[in-house]
């Protein structure tokens, strides 16, 4: 067990590709098909394509608030490609590259950011929750998707997300105690991105690591080098077994950086350095994975360059489709409140369409 | 006189306060080294060290339970809720303790404490950024809220609410943070907590409104003037206590009364002021009492909140109608 050899206890990181791309331990390499491989990377490159797009749409003035995921592209595809389309997936609010792999068409993700709530209705086949805002708010819901299945006796597996921040919430503990006492399939994945805002990780607890307090809870925990995408997938992958096969939970720190801003709307040169920055750049998680899929002779440089033009078009096309259709009809502010709306709602509806008909005077 | 903003003057104001009160103590999520993320706290983790102003870990329960035990133990704290949609963790603490502490210590234990909150739609956000709770902390027996409107006002009662026995909520409009400057005087003088100001006199209709939409409801007011019908304009400034007192007294005036508000319609405080209005001024009214307000629905993201938000020209042709009843 990974676990077990990397006891969070003993301040241990579960690290396999070094940073560049090159293998620490033969033996602790994940089996994944070479087709999958792909799939993950192409992934996490769609992922850091389309989130410096948005970043450049905001900044045009086109795209509201937004909060990228650059740099943490391997925390989130190694950890969503090690659960099937029949699991569940419980999203905080920045784990881009995990919603792609799961189904969530870009167009919808754009969408959502560019304020209109249908960006949160999934396709019917994608279990996955909608963005939840209010930190660590989320995982007691993964909790009881997780009951339930035990309840009901299906073979899922929940993955949730949370970051370095929301390990403060008291929520969080709710939700990691519940999962323990009813001994649920689930997966928490923490993704340590060093800051809550401009708030360090070291304000937010004295634990020396996150993983540390799976311990307190009763269930395994392990930290992992969150910028490798193959160690973040080795360690979830044995969560996700562990939970379909009655085990119970798991806590999992992948320790990454958020290369970019908080939000848009954010300027982190007021709590960080630049060469802290610089030096995070060095490990970016796309170039190590690239680099060991090209000594595996499995993708070029020229694949690749090619592969991002495609994206690129890709992403912008996708964005000028939301932003000719990207409107919200004015009902759709009222009507999915309750599944009929009550009297005093469609009065209000009805006087500001009124209003509306003649001219909004 | 300084010439400040409405964020400003919060800055100056707890730089004001705490550099004359030691116990004065400001922590919450980003505002130490950052200043919050509005940036109202700016500078003053520098001027007073980590240990007056800090961040926190990120847990509003936390910051709302520990500074009931500081206002216990002798402090003064003004904690700041990041938004005052993420305020929902902590109600448990301020619903069930800090409204409550000096009644069930039978006046022992009192709170002098301030958890400030930026509130309010308009600003393009993401959800549970633009929400206006002031009705579900009017609702609380033990709370005290107060919402400012303008920068000298913002001063005025932030200073009041810091040095105010028992807890107050203090609801900062944020679409409006850095909408105007005004002069702020640089000494000395508050604005007492329950008192609503009459900003204009007028004859024809009363109308009460707060925080952000007072400026809205001054467009319309102007353009109401020029068609020759005189306003009666008050800004609430406190929720709870409420002012009876000025609102009736009015209303017995003008005999008109349409109050206006962003938050949702139902169980809101305009619910509270036309129940004022008809228990202390019935027999005097013209036209029922009336309101503009937010629809009962959840603030929408913003391709949608155009339509929540309430202009001018609505204000305008809900006045025009009760005049004209
Ligand atoms: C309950 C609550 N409080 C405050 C906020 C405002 N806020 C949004 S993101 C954030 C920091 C979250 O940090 P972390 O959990 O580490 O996730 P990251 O943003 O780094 O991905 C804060 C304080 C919020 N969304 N919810």
């Amino acid at each position: 067990m990974l676990t077990d050899k990397y006891n969070p206890l003993e301040n241990t990181m579960l690290c396999i590709l070094d940073k560049d791309g090159k293998i620490i331990d033969e033996e602790l390499l994940p089996k994944i098909e070479d087709k999958k491989m792909l799939e993950i990377y192409k992934v996490m490159l769609l992922t850091r394509i389309a989130d410096t797009k948005a970043l450049q749409y905001q900044r045009q003035g086109r795209m509201l608030t937004y909060a990228p995921n650059k740099g943490q592209e391997a925390a989130q595809l190694g950890s969503v490609a090690a659960v099937e389309e029949r699991d569940w997936l419980v999203p905080a609010f920045r784990e881009m590259g995990a919603w792609l792999y799961k189904g969530v068409p870009l167009e919808q993700i754009y969408l959502y950011w560019y304020g209109n709530e249908m960006g949160s209705k999934f396709p019917e086949n994608v279990k996955m929750l909608p963005i939840s805002v209010p930190i660590a708010s989320q995982l007691s819901h993964g909790v009881g998707i997780a009951m339930a299945s035990n309840i009901k006796g299906e073979e899922e597996v929940t993955l949730a997300y949370v970051g370095d921040g929301g390990t403060s919430q008291g929520e969080f503990h709710e939700a990691m105690n519940f999962a323990a006492v009813y001994n649920v399939p689930l997966v928490v994945v923490i993704q340590n991105n060093q800051y809550a805002i401009s708030v360090p990780r070291e304000i937010q607890t004295k634990s020396r690591t996150l993983a540390e307090k799976a311990v307190a809870y009763g269930i395994p925990g392990i930290q992992v080098d969150g910028n490798d995408v193959l160690a973040v997938y080795a360690a979830v992958k044995e969560a996700v077994d562990r939970a379909r096969g009655g085990g119970g939970p798991t806590l999992i720190e992948a320790v990454t950086y958020r290369l970019g801003p908080h939000t848009t709307s954010d300027d982190p040169t007021i709590y960080r350095e630049d060469k802290e920055v610089e030096e995070w750049t060095q490990k970016d998680p796309l170039i190590r994975f690239k680099k060991y899929l090209i000594d595996k002779k499995l993708w070029s440089e020229e694949k690749d360059i090619k592969q991002r033009e495609e994206f690129e078009n890709l992403a912008n096309e996708t964005f000028k489709k939301v932003e000719t259709s990207g409107e919200v009809p004015l009902e759709d502010i009222f009507k999915y409140h309750y599944e009929e709306m009550p009297k005093n709602l469609i009065e209000q509806y009805e006087e500001y369409k009124e209003y509306m008909k003649k001219g909004g005077i | 006189m300084a010439v400040l903003n409405i964020l400003n003057a919060v800055n100056h104001t707890l730089d004001y306060e705490m550099e004359k009160n030691k116990n004065v103590i400001v922590y919450g999520e980003d505002v130490g080294l950052e200043g919050g993320v509005f940036r109202a706290t700016t500078g003053l983790q520098k001027k007073y060290g980590r240990d007056r102003c800090f961040d926190t870990p990120l847990a509003e329960a936390g910051i709302v339970g520990t500074a009931i035990g500081m206002a216990i133990n002798g402090l003064v704290p003004v904690v700041e809720i990041q938004f005052s949609g993420f305020v929902l963790p902590a109600l448990n603490q301020i619903i069930a303790h800090a409204a409550r502490m000096r009644n069930r210590s039978r006046g022992k234990y009192n709170l002098p404490m301030v958890i400030r909150m930026p509130y309010g739609g308009g600003i393009r956000a993401l959800e549970h950024h633009s929400e206006s709770l002031e009705a579900v902390f009017g609702h609380i027996p033990g709370l005290k809220t107060v919402i400012p409107s303008t920068p000298y006002d913002t001063k005025g009662l932030l200073l009041s609410a810091i040095r105010e026995p028992d807890p107050v909520i203090f609801l900062e409009p944020k679409q409006i943070y850095r909408a105007f400057k005004q002069e702020v005087p640089e000494g000395d003088y508050s604005i007492p907590i329950g008192k609503a100001k009459v900003i204009k006199e007028g004859k024809d209709v009363t109308v009460v409104a707060y925080g952000a939409l007072i400026h809205e409801v001054q467009k319309a007011v102007k353009e109401l003037e020029n068609e020759g019908i005189s306003v009666e304009l008050i800004d609430l400034r406190t929720i709870s206590p409420i002012d009876r007192d000025t609102i009736i007294k009015s209303v017995q005036k003008t005999g008109r009364f349409v109050v206006v508000h962003e938050a949702v319609k139902s169980f809101s405080v305009s619910s509270e002021l036309i129940s004022i209005v008809n228990e202390g001024a019935f027999l005097y009214l013209e036209a029922p009492p009336t309101r503009v307000t937010g629809f009962d629905i959840i603030v929408p993201l913003p391709k949608g909140e155009n339509h929540f938000i309430i202009d001018s020209k609505r204000i305008f042709n809900k006045i025009k109608e009760v005049v004209s009843f």
